[in-house]
């Protein structure tokens, strides 16, 4: 990279694959969106653009390309500050609705698990549906024990709670917006219920979830405009990529264009859940499985230059996953074929010679739904653009857990 | 004119037995096969939709009792709460009718009632409960 000192911006240029390139800077695409001047089209959009205008003068146009997604996201949660009761209680152990919440931090605040079933209702309640509740501003029964110290002598807490009553309330997800994710079939001769759904014996069906060409982290694979501290739109509020998320790994194997061939970058996201709003948040259940979260996420992609523009132009025939055969219970299970998002969203694929019926598992329609409520929000200078304050690891690997004698 | 939905199941020597026909010339009935599952010599299992006038309807179950074949009306439906519905399409992929299926342009679930066999895959396959069985 190179700067020069062109009075009011510096210009930067930039090498790119075809020479120097111009580039527009975060700061300079803000003022734009400010003046409501920006030009905004979604991530499916710009593919068409591109493919009449060509790249360098889509390039110059397109401001800002907005990317989504909706499904059901495990590794997401909500921190709640309860306020101080008369007298005091130092929760040792909380129960919202009577499902488990993690107290183990300061005297009244908890963690609320996506997953964590109730203990009175099972498997049909969880965290997810308090959380999902929590936005639609209905009380929650809240109960908690405490062992009683000299400073929170209080032993026993029974009342309700809700989003306006409440201090703090925020979603913080370790885990959101994988970036490409296993597709699933079951070769076994017995249905199994999974988080990919429901798989039917003989391979009889295929599961996926993606946002594909719309995906977030598949429109930046590099995580060049996306890292710590972009604005994000997480459940219909506005928020922020807090850090890397959990089981992140950019070290997957990628294709020519850059993009992983299977499951890699993940983001840990942080939200306001008192602005959230339950069209894009929802609790799920899945049979003999457990309940999960359906999140809806949605990122800007600043267009910097043409290569960052060429990035957003990815198309479903030209991002690839594996398929996984769930039924052989192991942390390396066999793959049975890699599959393009094109093959799996025509409704069928080949598989062992027999065509074989795909599903999807994440909306495609919410998450169009969403990257045009950004578009518009973006458009109408609601929605400011940030530059990471710190890049996302570009290379670490996934540990696994082994079983070992401790020391 | 009514419509009534029906399995049938068929014991291992009447697979040969041309009963959907009979059905027609026989009763005036129209038939339309939602599922079917027969091998020769083996048992057998026909879903219909039968529309007919009430008589013929009712003579044609008579019909079928009389040739030893079993059959189960269908009294329950499968009603999709389609506005907490969030189009994810979970229930398509154990949709063994292909009456749950995913609109191909704005990725939407689209339910054809007629092609439902209520076999209640998707009740439990629904991960928000949009799914319910009625009677």
């Amino acid at each position: 990279m190179e700067s020069r000192d062109t009075g009011a911006y510096p210009l930067i240029l930039y090498r790119g694959r075809d020479g120097w390139m111009g580039y527009k800077s975060f700061d300079e695409i803000n003022e734009k969106i400010k003046g409501g001047k920006a030009v905004v089209v979604t991530a499916e959009e710009i593919i068409g653009i591109v493919e009449e205008k060509g790249v360098k003068q889509a390039a110059k146009e397109v401001d800002v390309v907005t990317t989504a997604t909706f499904g059901p996201m495990c590794s997401s949660g909500a921190f709640i500050n309860f306020g101080h009761s008369d007298p005091p209680i130092r929760m040792g152990k909380v129960w919202l609705n009577d499902v488990p919440a993690y107290a183990g931090v300061a005297a009244v605040d908890a963690y609320i698990g996506a997953t964590e079933p109730s203990e009175t209702r099972g498997l049909e309640y969880g965290g997810a549906h308090v959380i999902e509740d929590l936005i639609a501003g209905k009380d929650i029964k809240l109960y908690a024990e405490s062992y009683g110290t000299d400073c929170y002598p209080r032993k026993e807490i029974s009342t309700c709670i809700n989003k306006n009553n409440v201090n703090q309330a925020y979603m913080f997800n370790p885990r959101n917006a994988y970036q490409n994710y296993a597709a699933a079939t079951n070769s076994s001769d017995k249905i199994l219920y999974t988080y990919m759904g429901t798989l039917l014996p003989q391979c009889g069906n295929v599961t996926y979830s993606t946002a594909g060409e719309l995906s977030p982290l598949l429109n930046d694979p590099e995580y060049r405009t996306i890292g710590i501290g972009t604005r994000v739109f997480i459940g219909g509020t506005q928020g922020y990529v807090a850090w890397q998320g959990t089981q992140h790994n950019p070290g997957q194997a990628r294709g020519e264009n850059g993009v992983p061939l299977a499951a890699a970058g993940t983001l840990a996201l942080i939200g306001d859940l008192k602005q959230m709003d339950t069209r894009f948040i929802r609790a799920a259940v899945y049979e003999k499985y457990g309940v999960s979260l359906f999140v809806g996420v949605g990122i800007p992609i600043p267009i910097l230059d043409e290569e960052m523009l060429m990035k957003t132009t990815i198309k479903n025939s030209e991002i690839f996953t594996k398929i996984f055969d769930y039924s052989v219970q192991s942390r390396t299970r066999p793959v049975l074929r890699s599959v393009s998002y094109e093959e799996l969203r025509s409704g069928s694929i080949e598989l062992n010679g027999k065509t074989v019926p795909t599903a999807p598992l994440s909306s495609l329609k919410k998450a169009r739904e969403i990257a045009e409520l950004l578009k518009k929000q973006v458009g109408n200078g609601e929605f400011l653009i940030s530059q990471p304050v710190e890049s996302l690891p570009a290379a670490n690997k996934v540990n696994p857990l082994d079983v070992r004698e401790g020391s | 004119m009514k419509t009534i939905k029906l399995s049938l199941h068929f014991p291992a020597n009447h697979v040969t037995k041309p009963l959907t026909y009979d059905l027609v010339k026989k009763f005036d009935l129209q038939i339309n096969i939602l599922h079917a599952d027969i091998q020769l010599n083996k048992t057998g299992k026909l879903i219909l939709d039968i529309t007919g006038t009430e008589w013929n309807i009712e003579s044609g179950l008579k019909y079928i009792e009389d040739q030893g074949i079993k059959y189960k009306l269908f009294t329950k439906s499968i009603i999709w709460q389609e506005d907490s519905c969030v189009h994810c399409g979970a229930c398509t992929a154990v949709c063994p009718s292909g009456a749950l299926q995913m609109d191909k342009m704005d990725w939407s679930l689209t339910f054809d009632k007629e092609k439902c066999m209520v076999c209640e895959l998707c009740v439990k396959a629904c991960p928000l409960n949009v799914m319910c069985v009625t009677i």
